[in-house]
């Protein structure tokens, strides 16, 4: 592939308080692939996952150095909001978070409705495209307006995840979306993932190594914040070339 | 069954610019209430300034407070609000604990509920409610057994050695416990009613740390083969104890203040007390009592005084039971 | 040695000994005892002003305003227009500089002046009524006179630090993650407040609103030299109001039994209308639990 990736990382350290949880990390991700992070507990996946869209803004004494380019630009560089540098990534959390006051429709498009598009018959096209992009429409045509804390915590997972495309996002960040589900709200999510990399980019932060498997096309390993190892899913899966990667994935340790 | 983007996403409508404006307006509300603080500190402060100045630390250490000879110390009620306060908190706490006990450890839930509730309803019941109660209903109770006190030939002896003993302004142990009047009124049923205005303070916060009580140091004791009795006595008070205190600080500190209630049934008298059953006066039933009334500026100065100091007394009595309550929480959460 | 001293202590453990049945018995009973003291004022004031109160709240009581002193008949119309004409203005500085404070120490904990604010509104919460009253006065009453303004004034600071708590409490409740899915969504913070965790708050701090103004309601301290009483009916904040509770006061202090009549009334009204708030306050805080 020669096109610009549309995320590449350079040289990223991510610092708690003088703790340094990510170091030097160089990745680059292509568009219209999903690309797994796995590793055990701690390793600093999440830790970058979550530099991605700038969510350790948030958390005090958090820092992160190096380069982060969306598309070719800095999401760090100068003059780059937060606010809307985010809207350009989407992320799908652990836990199902379903905004609780709202219904299911005003769920979907929240990101759209708050910020200011009014527009309902506009609405009503991107909730049903994204829901059926999360494959729930059919469950929840019926009930749009009824609360989403309504709805199963797979239907709600699901939700979250049309919630996220229907801003449009150019990268889906998915942080164990599957880790409190049952298992089979956690296969429809996983085949839902080849179908969504049509439409965008994603990264999965995953603890599930088979999952790794079914879903990625390549794969990143990281061990105590450092990047060990990144390629294609089945040479990672396979043969591995760090003996640290192939432990992981035999599961001599982890 | 995905189709591709139609339109490209609207962006820009939106920045973190909103959030430094919505960050500055509520900070600006929340700091009303540090402009409240300092401006009662200051209001305070500049009308209790006269008497302070003129009386210098003598204001609290002074007993006469005689707004005909234009002498104001503080002492008596200083005195009365220490006094009422402290013996109130000595006959509630073990009180509270106990209905804590009672909702937290023995009280089937559809008992429990209920009781607490109504704890929690005491607490909501207006102070000049209670002093209508204590002046209609227990005060004559009161009056009643003074009276048959003083009727009593019994008695007669050591009624006439008191009056002599009060009247060169002294007293002694069993004087102090002799009826000076036949009202009702007094120290004592300030005492009556702030005890049981104070109770659902302390109930509320040792039933909430009891709660907190890991069940395994329940647990551990009765597997000792403890009673109730000793599970709750030397695993949950001693585990809790903190909390209670926490508790009990803070109610000392509604006593403190409290007012109507004990304005209404004291009986105002900047006296030095010589019986409990005798008129009093605390700070706070003093400013009820004589603010409005007073129209000479060092009176009046010497009222808000009163009132500067109860603010400094809260101030320092609330702090000290967060403290308590703060150090607390971690660890009984965990 | 050792092995008896402890084969001596589990045996002896192992029966319980009549001192302590007895001791266990006895202490469950005393705290039985203890709890029942406890209860018994509330019941004993509420049946008692049902019994002197209620024959007073009569049409009367509702429609007029006190009889002149010594005289019979009239009723406490002035006081409970005073009563809700202060609390509402109290209302707007309460839940206004209440809420905002809550939103900054629960959505802002990084800032500096955090934990300042936060132990200022602790310390506020214990000063005695009467002392906001005095500090009403210095502000308000020495420049425009008694007025319902300043009355107002000194109920709204009672009810400020009662109402940043609750607001803190419950927006503490909504969860983390939820707060991040709208900043990840590309809302900016302010909106993910007001738009997402304010609404779904809302419940719990109506609640806390309705508690704090139960519980300011019932206050006479603060208005004693402040809003002092009208005998008329007066809706201008510019003028001395009368209140529900400063009425009682005046009425159980009076030698007048008519006095006293309509202040027992009042009270029963008054802890009627407070009990009904609390219980609707719990009533709501259990629904949403």
């Amino acid at each position: 592939m020669t096109a610009v990736p549309i995320l590449t990382a350079h040289d990223v350290n991510i610092f708690y308080g003088s703790k340094q949880a990510v170091k030097n990390v160089h990745l680059e991700v292509q568009r219209g692939s999903v690309n797994a992070l796995i590793g055990p507990s701690g390793c600093g996946k999440t830790t970058f996952l979550r530099a991605i869209n700038r969510m350790h803004d948030l958390t005090p004494g958090a820092r992160v150095t190096g380069k982060i380019l969306l598309d070719g630009e800095d999401v760090y560089g100068p003059g780059v909001d937060p606010v809307n540098m985010r809207r350009r990534v989407g992320m799908v959390f652990q836990k199902p978070n379903p905004f609780p006051t709202m219904s299911v429709f005003d769920n979907v498009v929240s990101g759209l409705k708050l910020a200011g598009i009014r527009d309902n018959k506009r609405l009503m096209e991107v909730a049903e495209r994204s829901l059926r992009g999360a494959a729930l429409w059919e469950e929840v045509k019926d009930r749009l307006k009824t609360p989403a804390t309504g709805l199963s915590g797979g239907q709600q997972q699901r939700l979250c995840i049309a919630r996220a495309l229907a801003v449009e996002p150019e990268i889906l960040l998915m942080d164990e979306p599957t880790s409190a589900l049952d298992p089979a709200s956690t296969a429809k999510i996983e085949d839902l993932m080849s179908e969504l990399k049509k439409v965008t980019t994603i990264i999965i932060v995953t603890h599930n190594m088979h999952q790794a498997a079914r879903v990625s096309g390549t794969t990143s390993f990281f061990l105590n914040g450092d990047l060990v190892e990144h390629g294609v899913t089945d040479q990672i899966f396979t043969s591995p070339r760090d003996e640290r990667t192939e432990a992981y994935v035999t599961g001599r340790f982890g | 069954m995905i189709e591709p983007a139609r339109r490209p996403p609207s962006r820009g409508a939106l920045s973190s610019q909103g959030d430094r404006v919505f960050q500055i307006l509520i900070l600006a509300l929340a700091s009303i209430i540090v402009l409240i603080f300092l401006l009662s500190l200051y209001q305070l402060g500049r009308e209790s300034l006269p008497a302070l100045q003129r009386f210098g630390f003598r204001f609290f250490t002074e007993r006469t407070w005689n707004p005909v000879a234009g002498t104001y110390g503080a002492a008596t009620m200083i005195m009365g609000t220490l006094l009422t306060s402290l013996v109130a908190l000595l006959i509630s706490v073990p009180l509270a604990v106990a209905s804590a006990l009672f909702v937290a450890e023995y009280a089937p839930k559809w008992l429990a509920n209920p009781v607490g509730y109504l704890i929690e309803l005491l607490a909501a019941v207006p102070s000049v409610v209670y002093g209508l109660w204590a002046l209609f209903v227990i005060a004559p109770i009161l009056g009643k057994w003074q009276t048959a006190f003083f009727l009593n030939p019994d008695n007669v002896g050591t009624i006439t050695r008191c009056n002599e003993l009060w009247a060169s302004q002294q007293t002694n142990l069993q004087c102090f416990f002799v009826p000076s009047g036949a009202g009702g009124r007094g120290l004592a049923l300030a005492i009556i009613i702030l005890t049981v205005m104070i109770l659902p303070y302390t109930a509320s916060v040792a039933r909430d740390v009891i709660r907190l009580v890991p069940a395994d140091q329940r647990e551990a004791m009765y597997a000792l083969g403890a009673t109730k009795w000793e599970v709750i006595s030397r695993a949950i008070l001693p585990y809790a104890r903190a909390g209670i205190l926490g508790g009990v600080i803070l109610a000392l500190g509604r006593a403190l203040g409290e007012t109507l209630a004990v304005a209404m049934v004291i009986g105002d008298s900047q006296e030095i007390l010589k019986s409990l059953w005798g008129n009093a006066s605390t700070m706070a039933s003093v400013i009820a009592n004589q603010f409005g009334d007073a129209q000479e500026t060092i009176h009046r100065s010497s009222v808000v005084a009163l009132g500067l100091s109860l603010f400094f007394l809260s101030v320092i009595v609330n702090y000290v039971a967060r403290l308590i309550i703060a150090r607390l929480t971690p660890k009984g959460i965990q | 040695m050792m092995s008896t001293a402890l084969s001596t202590v589990s045996r002896s453990s192992a029966k319980l000994s009549p001192a302590r049945r007895i001791r266990n018995t006895l202490m469950g009973g005393l705290i039985l005892l203890a709890t029942l003291a406890v209860v018994a004022p509330l019941i004993l004031i509420f049946l008692y002003l049902l019994r002197e109160g209620v024959g007073a709240l009569n049409l009367d009581f509702f429609t007029k305003t006190p009889a002149p002193e010594g005289e019979t008949g009239g009723g406490l119309l002035n006081a409970i227009l005073g009563s809700v004409t202060m609390l509402a203005m109290a209302s707007v500085i309460g839940v206004l500089v209440g809420v905002a404070g809550g939103i900054f120490l629960a959505e802002y904990p990084r800032h500096p002046l955090m934990p300042t604010i936060r132990m200022i509104s602790d310390v506020l919460a214990g000063i005695p009524a009467i002392v906001m009253g005095l500090v009403a006065y210095g502000l308000i009453v020495l420049v425009f006179g008694f007025s319902g303004l300043a009355g107002a004034l000194a109920l709204g600071f009672l009810m400020i630090p009662i109402v940043v708590r609750t607001t803190e409490e419950v927006l503490k409740l909504v969860p983390l993650n939820v707060r991040e899915a709208g900043l990840a969504l590309g809302l900016p913070q302010w909106l993910v407040i007001m738009r997402i965790v304010l609404p779904a708050a809302r419940g719990g701090i109506i609640t806390g609103v309705m508690l704090a103004l139960a519980r300011v309601a019932g206050e006479a301290a603060p208005l004693l030299f402040t809003a002092f009483g009208n005998p008329n009916v007066n809706f201008d904040p510019s003028k001395p109001m009368s209140a529900l509770p400063l009425e009682i006061y005046r009425g159980a202090t009076s030698a007048y039994d008519e006095n006293q009549r309509l202040a027992k009334a009042g009270a029963l009204l008054l802890i009627l209308l407070i009990f009904a708030t609390s219980m609707l306050a719990r009533y709501v805080t259990r629904q949403r639990k």
